[in-house]
């Protein structure tokens, strides 16, 4: 052989290549990939509609691609639930969970639990993008919370004859699809190339439906800019720290990682052989993809985009971002922090100690001085990223299924508050200043009665899915040694108490105003979404046991 | 109980919410009939606790009777269980036996908000339901003997209160709307901050505990007997430490509910902006689940650090005695008047917890009871006499009693009870408590009887500035008492009256669970040098007291 059948070897696949000197046993031949379709069901439902889904935007015709993309959403959602139904039901959550897609994603019980809720959430997402009634109708025409044509500058002429036209962005729910997709793949990823690029796909239509605000478009894209700027940071710090930890185990896997953490490097391989084994690297690596992961749970001191961006969101886009994002963000950084940094805990629990204290106490304080509500809601979100990190950090079993819980609860009434925030209005579109919300309580009993039943889940009132899940955690919490971690988070729970209570008195013992909002009627969608959220609310509040169990099941992680 | 038996308890606290609900339900037009069901509910509940009351055994073994327990939240440990000891079957008696006063009393009180009355918004009906859910989470407080379920409707009761006084405030005295919504809506916030900040406290305590538990018994528990029995049985120690933080959790909760100095600055306000009848359900029924739960749960869970803790709980309770009642004397408003005079008897509560006495524990349990009734017979024709006149400042009054003798007469009896007369029910508990601090802590025993004195100044004052001397012209055209206002007072008066000669019912009743409460906090009776001849629960004790004066 020849000089030259070396070179060939580089690019052909001749099997063998004996006696190449180029590539002594090197990977001669790549197996094709053995991927369980399967088991991948749920999240290749969702992305292959998501797919549908822009074709239908192209080729539908415009009069039917509202009622063509509803149903496509809310058939491939229901359908991948299900089929997180059946994975659960067929053992994969406990006895047969494993490592599918060749070590790329987990299917065990943490990551299916996390999946069905970001469906369930997602589905009640889905009916509150669809509504069509709140706001009236344009030139005859029904429109959604969506800006006529995204790309049109606002306020300029291309605006008005898009909505002269009656045009609508259906592009929203092909894009939410294919955010929902991302975050069914966050919490399952199990090496970190699959996390950053799980994140990116997840994080990119966000940015773009937090810019589709019909009214106020200004703050609207001011809010995805923040949103996208922002987030491009954490994911380079997020991207950053991946190539340290490669740096450090020679791996990106989660289990490959913890090994290394736990035995050092046993086979040094020779590119790395600087790098592999520094706990600089680790440390620094780990870090900074803590870091990625704590801006997108909203985590103090990665919290700053938070007010802004569910502020200036369109309200449905802001609701399933503040629940279903959470949940995806939490199950990553569970899986993250316990599969393969496990043996590092000694270092990232005092650190999470501090974020989590910080978290709640500056949530917390600072709601109390916000006079609009989405702001205010906000606020209250990163004061409960405070109370699941208290959660995550007991490192136990126990820890992860009341997070599991928290993150069903919070969602839920996370969705339905804001939906109740679209039905308030007066004729600037939604009317979110707290003043205005004054005697709600006297013209609209019955929406200012749920909207409080949410603020008193929120505050962690007993009888309330709030309260069963705040127990959970700090229970956890409690019984993982972090019994201060816990008197911090019941008084910063007193503070926020203050703030949802505040609410809770403009809107039933302040005098109306003469000129106040008025609680539009939704369609049934809304409707929908707000009484789920109710129900799930005082179910899990009363009781909470069968849910307990279904993520006290779930609570473990396959390696 | 065998498993069939018919679930008493918890049908004492569920005819009072399915009331709530229906009451809620019914149509803006029929207003009366709301009122009607409400009462009829509240009139069930009476039955019921009535059931309760002869059911029980007040000579059976074990510490609880007509149990009942079911799995509830296994993950927390939680099961809902329900007990009753004598001290229980008095207060849920007593707050049954309020409920139906209160309603009646405040008949009237959601009239002025219905003409902002819409087909969705019924004022009447909410006002009604509230007072009825407040009842129902009451009563299963009072049975709970699981702590997790008694925090649950210790802390969940907090928000019917809440709506009611920021909702249905005193319209008396207020000239402008918005000012007096503001006030209202402050107090209401006072109130449900205060509680639910000692709440929270109380949660950290409470997985505390179960930390506590699961990490001694294998599997964490909230069940109080089991906690006990464990502690009895030296499988479950607690460290001082932990005990005395866990200790200071629960008792925070209990002593802003109580309300002690100086966790009772809510007090005042809430039962000032609030209608007279809602402030009879503050302070005579839902503040006693404070008391009460000192005495179930922080002396029973913690034996060890209650005992620690005694000298500063001792002079807390003191100072409220005589803080309270300064204050009272100084009040303009006869609501915040009454409110400080409670602030003081809740003191004499405490001091009789806490004197860890059998004297002092069963005087404590009478106080209870009988504060409540003396308290919501003298708010009661307090807020009479308020709506009549639309002020509550008692130098908008003089004279009342040539106008209205009947009422002049009711509330004297209502300030009199407030006072301690003997004769009348408060004597009797005030006494036991006296004795039973006395007999271990002589020096705070005197300091506390001063309270009786200044009982008799802001009593006696407030009488005669309101209602003798010259008549002024404002009064002149006062009613006197009006039928359902009679029906209110008179029954609590008879009842002043008899439990005053004859307590021998209600002591009966307290006696064996006092004795259980002293023997898990292992206490006995101090032996005295001059033998004083109390022994509790006998009637003739009492009549020798009031003898001896």
């Amino acid at each position: 052989m020849t000089s030259v059948a070396a070179v060939h070897s580089l690019w052909t696949m001749a099997d063998g290549a004996a006696g190449s000197p180029l590539a002594p046993g090197g990977p001669s031949r790549i197996p094709a990939p053995h991927i369980e379709y399967a088991q991948l069901a749920p999240t290749l439902i969702v992305l292959g509609a998501a797919v549908l889904g822009v074709l239908v935007e192209a080729f539908w015709p415009r009069r039917g691609r509202y009622y063509a993309q509803v149903l496509l959403s809310v058939v491939a959602l229901a359908a991948a639930f299900a089929a997180v139904i059946g994975l659960a039901a067929g053992g994969f959550g406990t006895t047969k969970a494993h490592i599918a897609a060749m070590g790329a994603l987990a299917v065990d019980g943490p990551a299916l639990f996390l999946q069905g809720t970001i469906l369930l959430v997602s589905l009640i997402a889905i009916f509150t993008f669809a509504e069509r009634r709140l706001d009236p109708a344009t030139h005859g025409r029904p429109v959604d919370s969506f800006a006529a044509q995204g790309a049109a500058v606002p306020g300029g002429e291309a605006e008005k004859a898009a909505v002269k036209a009656g045009f609508t962005t259906t592009e929203v729910f092909p894009l939410a699809l294919f955010a929902i997709g991302g975050m069914l793949v966050f919490p399952a990823a199990n090496d970190l190339l699959t996390l950053f690029v799980a994140l990116e796909v997840f994080s990119l239509p966000l940015y773009i439906l937090c810019a589709l605000a019909r009214r106020q478009r200004l703050l609207s894209q001011e809010s995805a800019v923040k949103y996208f700027l922002l987030g491009a940071f954490s994911s380079a710090f997020l991207l950053f720290g991946v190539a340290l930890l490669y740096g450090y185990a020679g791996t990106v896997t989660y289990a490959g990682i913890a090994e290394v953490v736990s035995d050092g490097a046993k086979q040094i391989d020779p590119a790395l052989a600087d790098t592999m084994g520094n706990d600089a690297l680790l440390l620094i690596g780990g870090a900074l993809v803590v870091m990625g992961l704590l801006f997108k749970v909203g985590a103090v001191p990665f919290h700053m985009w938070t007010p802004d961006v569910y502020q200036g969101a369109p309200t449905p886009v802001t609701g399933f971002m503040a629940a279903a994002t959470k949940v995806a963000a939490f199950g990553a950084l569970l899986r993250l922090l316990y599969v393969a940094l496990p043996g590092l805990r000694w270092d990232w629990r005092p650190v999470m100690w501090g974020v989590a204290i910080l978290t709640m106490l500056a949530g917390a304080v600072i709601a109390v001085t916000q006079t609009d509500v989405k702001r205010l809601l906000a606020y209250s979100s990163i004061a409960h990223a405070g109370f699941i990190l208290a959660g995550v950090i007991a490192t136990s079993e126990d820890g992860i299924s009341s997070v599991l819980f928290y993150l069903l609860a919070y969602s839920f009434v996370t969705l339905g508050a804001f939906a109740v925030v679209t039905l308030v209005r007066d004729a600037g579109g939604e009317a979110t200043q707290l003043a205005k919300w004054a005697g709600l309580g006297r013209r609209s009993p019955l929406v200012a009665a749920v909207f409080a039943v949410f603020l008193l889940a929120f505050a962690g009132i007993p009888l309330t899915s709030g309260f069963a899940g705040k127990f959970a955690v700090f229970k956890a919490a409690a019984e993982g040694g972090a019994g201060w971690l816990v008197v911090i988070g019941v008084l910063s729970s007193a503070i926020a108490a203050f703030f949802y209570i505040r609410v809770i008195v403009l809107m039933f013992f302040n005098e109306p105003k003469a000129d106040g909002p008025t609680v539009a009627v939704p369609s049934p969608l809304t409707m929908t979404a707000i009484a789920v959220g109710v129900v799930v609310t005082l179910v899990l509040g009363l009781a909470p046991q069968y849910f307990l169990d279904l993520a006290g099941q779930a609570g473990v992680f396959v390696r | 109980m065998a498993d069939f038996s018919f679930p008493l308890l918890s049908a004492t606290a569920v005819v009072p919410a399915v009331g709530a609900v229906a009451t809620a339900a019914v149509p803006a037009a029929k207003r009366t009939a709301a009122k009607w069901l409400a009462l009829l509910f509240s009139l069930a509940t009476l039955v019921l606790a009535l059931v309760i009351a002869v059911r029980f055994d007040p000579g059976a073994k074990g510490p609880f009777q007509l149990t009942e327990s079911h799995a509830w939240i296994a993950d927390f440990g939680v099961r809902y269980e329900l007990g009753v000891d004598g001290i229980a079957v008095a207060l849920i008696a007593l707050t049954a036996l309020l409920i139906p006063f209160v309603i009646l009393a405040g008949w009237h009180d959601a009239d002025a908000l219905e003409k902002d009355a819409t087909k969705r918004w019924r004022p009447t009906q909410g006002f009604f339901a509230l007072i009825l859910a407040v009842e129902a989470m009451v009563v299963i407080s009072f049975e709970a003997t699981d702590v997790f379920l008694f925090y649950i409707f210790f802390e969940a009761m907090l928000i019917p209160m809440y709506f009611l006084i920021g909702g249905f405030g005193d319209r008396a005295g207020v000239d402008d709307a918005t000012e007096g919504a503001a006030r209202r809506s402050s107090a209401a916030v006072k109130f449900l901050l205060y509680n639910l900040a000692g709440g929270l406290i109380m949660l950290a305590a409470v997985i505390g505990l179960y930390a506590v538990t699961a990490d001694q018994l294998g599997t964490g528990t909230f069940s109080l007997q089991q906690i006990v029995q464990a502690r009895a049985a030296g499988d479950l120690t607690m460290g001082t430490g932990i005990e005395r933080l866990l200790f200071l959790g629960f008792f925070f909760a209990f002593a802003v509910k109580a309300p002690l100095w100086p966790l009772h600055t809510w007090l005042p306000g809430a039962m000032g902006e609030s209608t007279a009848p809602v402030a009879v359900l503050i302070t005579a029924v839902v503040d006693k689940v404070g008391t009460f739960a000192m005495l179930r749960f922080c002396l029973q869970l913690f034996p060890e650090a209650s005992k620690w803790a005694t000298p500063v709980v001792l002079v807390l309770a003191l100072i409220s005695i005589l803080y309270g009642a300064l204050l009272a004397v100084a009040q303009k408003d006869i609501k915040r008047l009454v409110a400080y005079a409670s602030i003081s008897h809740f003191g004499f509560i405490i001091l009789g917890v806490f004197a860890m006495t059998s004297q002092g524990q069963s005087g404590a349990t009478l106080y209870m009871v009988n504060h409540g009734i003396s308290t919501a017979a003298l708010m009661l024709v307090a807020g009479f006499l308020i709506t009549r006149r639309g002020s509550r400042l008692i130098a908008d009054y003089g004279g009342v009693q040539k106008v209205a003798p009947v009422l002049a007469g009711t509330f004297l009896i209502g300030g009199l009870a407030t006072l301690s007369l003997p004769g009348l029910a408060p004597f009797v508990s005030e006494f036991l408590v006296l004795v039973g601090t006395f007999s271990r802590y002589p020096v705070l025993g005197i300091i506390a009887t001063v309270g009786i004195v200044l009982a008799a100044l802001y009593v006696l004052v407030l009488y005669q500035r309101t209602m003798t001397g010259p008549v002024r012209a404002e009064v002149r055209a006062m009613p006197d008492l009006k039928a359902r206002e009679l029906v209110v007072v008179a029954p609590l008066i008879a009842l002043l009256l008899f439990l005053g000669v004859y307590p021998k019912p209600l002591t009966n009743l307290v006696n064996p669970a006092v004795d259980h409460t002293l023997s898990v906090v292992d206490q006995q009776d101090p032996k005295p040098d001059v033998r004083v001849n109390a022994v509790p629960g006998e009637a003739g004790t009492d009549r020798d007291a009031e003898a001896a004066k």
